[in-house]
């Protein structure tokens, strides 16, 4: 019987063999594909072990972890969920980090090395105490936020708003929103139930339109157009320039007509100031044509539309003028149609840089990182972007857009006992129009910048968009700003 | 490796010269048992540290009475089996000290954060069962003296394995987690069908040994294959019907499977014939086949086994889960007490080498498997030198089933075999399975014993005249 045992014996040694190779390959071969497996949930539970900082806007807390009695230590609460939606995101056990929760994650998980120095989490270190994260304290002014987000009421759209002179964000509205405490509950049924809901939406509301959305501008970007002329130092806002109520965009039979084809002026021609208040589509594409790609586009380039986006530290779109193939393109591309494509956030900036002299400062949302003792470890400093343009144009620009207000199509976002600068926009596209506002306050020394923008609203930027426009800049002057 | 060894070179007494002493190395066992106690008790304690801060305060009490089961298990085989292999105990001392240091991790983790459904403390229980395990090898060893004499009740164990075996499938309340497998009875349950398999090994050894000459009987050679006569497969077919009857009706896949191969080998060493295992492979085939399309829990374990990903929410929940835990782990491990084992569905039993494999990482996974390879082959070396049919039979029987079992569950747990519902010897948490193994292993060591003792030296019943080896001579 000794040779089928010897037999056997080999048997056995090739069968373990099997499962030895078997879990060479799980545990080294697939081990990272495993590990990192969205339903393996061990390395998303492991953070549920440590108190993960919070994210405050003056003073309070807007997302904060709490203990539980359950199998995961901490919960994530939102205070205000769906007021701060867009800017905090959420910490889900199925669908991970979003929105400030991704984007300054580190921060917040204490794995940010600006944290490694604090003496707390040294001795937490050799103490083998649980490691908390540290905080973020945001620039968001909350009387600007819960202005905008009311003021949207619940039409897909978006606010943002900037302290021109620093560039910080004082709110970052995007509608409709949801409430993040359902996507970051520890019930995996009620987070899928919950994101089923939100996706059968028409639009989800967890796209953010302030920031990852990209639309036409319309004739907000007149203001793009107006600064590349005044900057050539060959255009005041007194140069009479051409209006013709319709024009032949030159190589084509394209007819560019004014908004509903009114004339823009009698005599054919009128001042750019004019032109800029009545949002007069001829003179604009004319007189984009006649400056030029090269300076429409160095202009907006210098104003930030150059594809790239930004990182306060949530992550921007890039805006773009798109390709310009010929004057006729360029000729449409002036009022802001064509291919422009502005997030609300780039939209926004024009603004600031007119209203900030001619310097567009980086737009950012954290103000600072704070240990977990709350001692201050990083304090962000204000960067310029660009200059765009001199203070002298500025000044030009500012006395426009202020004269939009006064007696133009941005009418509806006066405010008494305070001038307010502005430029509405109404963007053809394939459904109703989109309805933009972009503007300042108070025009001589402005303190908030914003841009409002609803999606397919239909009507004009001066009649929806202006008025959400005034009541964010009032709820930031009345807050003492 | 018993492979490389030949001839009369296997026979340790054939390398002495006549009249020389064999040494026990019992010494080799007591020291290898303490290095086995000392893995147990420093992983115990690294848990302890490592999860909750400072050693838990049953730690000296675990500690001595681990101690102790081994000590007693060492002086009871110094006495009773001097000349047994000195490699088996020291391995199912590690296996079973491993296991339990490894429920007692998932017992905190329990504690910690609530796991699969009310936390229970286990760790105990298992020290219990592995103290009556160690009751049942002893008797084993004090009352075998000879392993012939099993041979002689042969046939009344085949009639106890097959009641064992039957039972859970007769009696109501028997079922858990699909698979009837249980008797309960007061506040215990046990899974007859590990006592059933040590019944059936020790009747199958008897039976061929009896039988082995008319097995290997050919009739007609086919295709280089000297196959049975037709009337001589009744044997085959009947274990493969009492197989196929386990599964429909006890719904266990494993025992079954477990059965039939070990049958079938055991047929294949007896007769020395390989027909056997083609026709055994061709019955496991067909009666795979038609499992598959009859049964919808062998198709659903089936399909699983194939993609369980596309399944991971459902039927391929446990593998897939077991797979992130051993992926977790990696090369080295998250280390005692710092994984998340708890994570994989019935950790302390069906799924602990995940547990093992994430929390010590591939080298403590391969280990664990190496330390069975070896208690494996000491098997299977002991049925290589042992001197009579019965014996050789028998203890590869043992050796085999344990090494198939080891197979099926680590292939079930990895992903690379449908799951069965079978234990993990000495491992898993079930007080049947460790009890039934312990007195497997006496069984071996008994075998070992005789196989190694010098033809001198007193056994403790003289052999018959028949049964003594006709190679030795009489110094």
């Amino acid at each position: 019987m000794n040779a089928p045992l010897r037999k056997v014996a080999i048997s056995v040694l090739v069968l373990f063999t099997l499962l030895i190779v078997n879990v060479n390959v799980i545990q080294v071969f697939r081990a990272d594909e495993l590990r990192a497996d969205a339903r393996n949930t061990r390395v998303l539970v492991e953070q549920y072990d440590e108190q993960r900082g919070s994210i405050i806007v003056d003073g309070n807390e807007i997302a904060l972890s709490e203990a539980t009695d359950g199998p995961l230590t901490y919960l994530r609460r939102y205070p205000q969920g769906p007021l701060y939606a867009p800017v905090t995101g959420y910490n889900s056990l199925i669908f991970g980090n979003r929105g400030l929760e991704e984007a300054v994650d580190e921060v917040l998980s204490g794995d940010d090395a600006r944290l490694a120095l604090s003496f707390r989490r040294l001795t937490e270190l050799f103490t083998g105490q649980d490691l908390s994260g540290g905080s973020v304290e945001l620039t968001l002014d909350p009387a600007v936020q819960a202005a905008a987000m009311s003021a949207l009421d619940g039409r897909t759209g978006a606010v943002v708003a900037l302290d021109p002179q620093t560039g910080a964000v004082l709110g970052l509205a995007s509608t409709p929103t949801y409430d993040p405490n359902l996507l970051s509950s520890h019930d995996p049924g009620a987070i899928r139930a919950y994101a089923e809901e939100l996706e059968a939406l028409e639009t989800d509301p967890r796209t953010n339109v302030a920031i990852s959305e990209r639309y036409p501008a319309g004739s907000i970007f007149k203001v793009v157009v107006a600064a590349a002329a005044l900057a050539t130092g060959e255009y005041t806002p007194e140069t009479v320039i051409p209006a013709p109520q319709d024009y032949i965009l030159p190589g084509t039979t394209t007819d560019l007509q004014n908004f509903g084809d009114r004339p823009c002026s009698p005599t054919g021609e009128q001042p750019l100031i004019e032109a800029l208040t009545i949002s007069c589509n001829t003179a604009f594409a004319q007189l984009g044509i006649d400056l030029g790609e090269e300076a429409v586009r160095e202009m907006a380039e210098a104003l930030g539309i150059d594809g790239t986006g930004f990182d306060i530290p949530l992550q921007v779109e890039g805006s773009t003028i798109g390709d310009i193939e010929s004057d006729a393109a360029l000729g449409q591309t002036s009022i802001g149609q064509r291919d422009v494509a502005l997030t609300p956030m780039q939209a926004a900036m024009i603004a600031a840089a007119v209203a900030n002299d001619g310097v567009l400062m980086n737009p950012y949302l954290v103000e600072s990182v704070q240990a977990p003792d709350l001692t201050v470890i990083d304090q962000t400093e204000p960067e310029p972007f660009s200059e765009p343009f001199s203070a002298e144009v500025a000044e030009q620009l500012t006395q426009m857009m202020t004269n939009v207000v006064d007696e133009g199509t941005g009418r509806r976002a006066q405010i008494s006992g305070i001038e307010v600068a502005g430029k509405t926009g109404t963007a053809e596209n394939a459904g109703p129009d989109h309805n933009w506002f972009i503007g300042f306050a108070p025009a001589e020394d402005p303190s908030i910048a914003v841009a409002v923008f609803i999606r397919n609203g239909g009507g004009t930027g001066g009649d929806i968009s202006a008025p959400i426009a005034r009541e964010v800049i009032e709820a930031h002057l009345q807050g003492g700003g | 490796m018993a492979a490389p060894v030949n001839g009369p070179g296997t026979d340790p007494r054939a390398a002495l010269a006549p009249g020389a002493a064999v040494p026990t190395r019992r010494g080799t066992e007591l020291l290898l048992l303490g290095f086995a106690v000392l893995i147990t008790l420093a992983a115990h304690l690294i848990i302890d540290i490592t999860v909750t801060g400072s050693p838990g305060t049953e730690m000296v009490t675990f500690g001595v009475w681990f101690s102790a089961l081994w000590g007693v298990a060492h002086v009871v085989v110094r006495r009773f089996a001097p000349y047994a292999d000195p490699l088996l105990l020291p391995c199912v001392a590690v296996l079973s000290g491993l296991g339990l240091s490894m429920i007692h991790r998932l017992d905190i983790a329990g504690e910690q954060f609530g796991g699969n459904g009310a936390a229970s403390v286990d760790a105990p229980v298992q020290l219990v069962w592995a103290t009556v395990g160690l009751v049942l090898f002893i008797a084993v060893l004090v009352i075998v003296r000879d392993h012939r004499a099993l041979s002689r009740f042969a046939y009344t164990l085949a009639l106890v394995g097959l009641v064992l075996l039957a039972l859970p499938a007769v009696l109501p309340n028997s079922e858990i987690n699909g698979a009837k497998l249980w008797i309960r009875f007061g506040g215990f349950s046990i899974q007859p069908g590990e006592f059933a398999k040590i019944c059936l090994i020790v009747f199958f050894a008897a039976y061929l040994v009896d039988k082995r000459d008319v097995l290997a009987l050919a009739s007609r050679r086919v295709l280089r294959l000297e196959l049975p006569r037709g009337r001589d497969l009744g044997p085959v077919l009947l274990a493969w019907v009492a197989s196929i009857l386990v599964l429909v009706f006890e719904r266990d896949l494993g025992s079954s499977l477990l059965l039939f191969g070990i049958f079938v080998v055991m047929l294949y060493v007896a007769t020395e014939r390989a027909s056997w295992l083609v026709i055994g492979l061709l019955l496991f085939a067909g009666g795979a086949f038609v499992a598959y399309q009859l049964f919808g829990h062998v198709r659903v374990r089936v399909d699983t086994w194939l993609d369980p990903f596309a399944y991971a929410d459902t039927g391929g929940y446990q593998v897939v889960q077991s797979l992130f835990s051993l992926g977790t782990g990696g090369l080295f491990g998250a280390g005692l007490g710092g994984g998340r084992p708890d994570q994989v569905p019935v950790a302390k039993s069906d799924f602990i080498a995940a547990a093992i494999g994430e929390e010590l990482g591939l080298f403590g996974l391969v280990a664990m498997i190496v330390i069975y390879l070896v208690l494996v082959e000491r098997g299977l070396r002991t049925s290589l030198v042992v001197r009579d049919g019965f014996g050789k039979l028998l203890a590869a029987g043992l050796a085999f089933s344990l090494a198939w079992q080891v197979f099926v569950v680590l292939g079930g747990v990895t992903g690379l075999l449908p799951l069965t519902g079978l234990t993990t010897p000495f491992l898993a948490y079930g007080g049947s399975s460790l009890v039934a193994n312990f007195g497997l292993v006496a069984l071996l060591v008994r075998i070992s014993d005789a196989a190694r003792r010098p033809a001198g030296a007193a056994a403790t019943t003289p052999p018959k005249l028949t049964d003594a080896p006709t190679e030795v001579v009489q110094p």
